[in-house]
């Protein structure tokens, strides 16, 4: 039983480093294939706003979280419920501004930065990028289906456009990988998904 | 196995922006083929480093082989290799009737054609690994109905 256990973390191990190594490839990859780092950072922004917009389904049907009230719910439930399902790590919530509209996710050590160190020529690269495109996507696209009474069903979409960036990374030398999001609106659609 | 479906997400991300990129520019496709699996390959000789740090030495090829077939796999792919074949002159034909990157995709010959796209990156995995434990090696895959390959 103790066998089995361990070799159960050594797998989940090798399979954080298998995204890890798998992410790394794709960015020297990016960088070869594009002259400047502002071309990749576009890109893995963009590729990360593909990846959130599946990865929201994914997280919602696994975790069957209700549905959250305002924007701090949202930041406990990324922080303590998507970041630790799929990376494994709990980042903590400061800095919230006074009006409740944005807040940073501190990250202790970033798992995609394992085994990974920047070059000089390469100073303006946003190593993590895919990072904020994820939560990116995945905030605009989160729905959750509402069952109002026996003949209707809603679905509501609750949108938010949110702007995510890096103000501290630990591969250009900060202590701490800090990242701030902003909520900049929130679309609500009600869909009466039902006949009538 | 939530870990997965991020790996799974980054993976056909990678495929279809390496894709998305190329027919912008000059619209060689071998190319990206090539790229996903030159990247397939920097991954699986990291990967097989990490890995294989404290198993004990293999005695000869087909031992490499069953590694790669039971534990590489596992740990990639949540699941063994179904079958192994070889002609014991160096061919080795690996199948997996349920490949974990293509279930998601179709059940049977539909999307055929954009089936070796997804492969590439896998077969880089596989030379990358086998780099690093001393063999040279040509991987190729054929996938003649989905979710099942070679």
């Amino acid at each position: 039983m103790s066998r089995q256990a361990g070799r159960g973390t050594e797998s989940k191990k090798m399979n954080s480093e298998l995204f890890t190594l798998t992410y790394g490839a794709l960015v020297t990859q990016l960088c070869k294939d594009y002259e400047n780092d502002e071309d990749v950072n576009k890109q893995l922004d963009k590729m990360g706003y593909n990846i959130g917009v599946r990865l929201i389904e994914d997280f919602l049907a696994r975790s069957n979280v209700g549905r959250c009230h305002d924007f701090r719910e949202t930041a406990d439930v990324i922080a303590k419920i998507a970041f630790k399902m799929y990376l494994g790590i709990t980042p903590s919530i400061t800095n919230w501004s006074p009006g409740g509209d944005e807040f940073s996710l501190i990250l202790e050590n970033n798992p995609l930065v394992d085994f990974v160190e920047l070059p000089d020529n390469h100073s303006s690269l946003i190593y993590s990028n895919l990072l904020c495109g994820v939560l990116r996507g995945a905030l605009e696209m989160v729905s959750q289906g509402l069952s109002s009474s026996e003949t209707e069903i809603r679905t509501t979409k609750v949108q938010m456009a949110v702007d995510v960036k890096f103000v501290q990374d630990t591969l250009k030398g900060d202590s701490v990988t800090e990242i701030r999001m902003k909520f900049i609106r929130r679309i609500e659609d009600n869909l009466p998904a039902g006949e009538e | 196995m939530a870990d997965e479906a991020l790996f799974l997400l980054l993976h056909n991300e990678m495929v279809a922006g390496l894709y998305r990129a190329a027919e912008q520019g000059e619209g060689e496709n071998g190319r990206c083929t090539t790229k996903l699996e030159s990247m397939g390959f920097r991954v699986g000789q990291g990967l097989i480093e990490r890995f294989t740090k404290d198993t004990a030495r293999f005695k000869d090829e087909l031992d490499i082989m069953k590694f790669i077939c039971k534990d590489f796999w596992t740990t990639v792919f949540k699941k063994q290799i179904d079958n192994l074949r070889t002609n014991h002159q160096g061919i080795y034909v690996l199948q997996d009737n349920k490949f974990r990157l293509l279930t998601q995709m179709s059940a049977g010959k539909q999307y055929l054609e954009h089936a070796p796209k997804y492969l590439a990156f896998t077969c880089g995995l596989i030379r990358g690994g086998l780099s690093n434990l001393g063999i040279k090696s040509i991987v190729t895959a054929e996938v003649s109905s989905m979710p099942a390959c070679k």
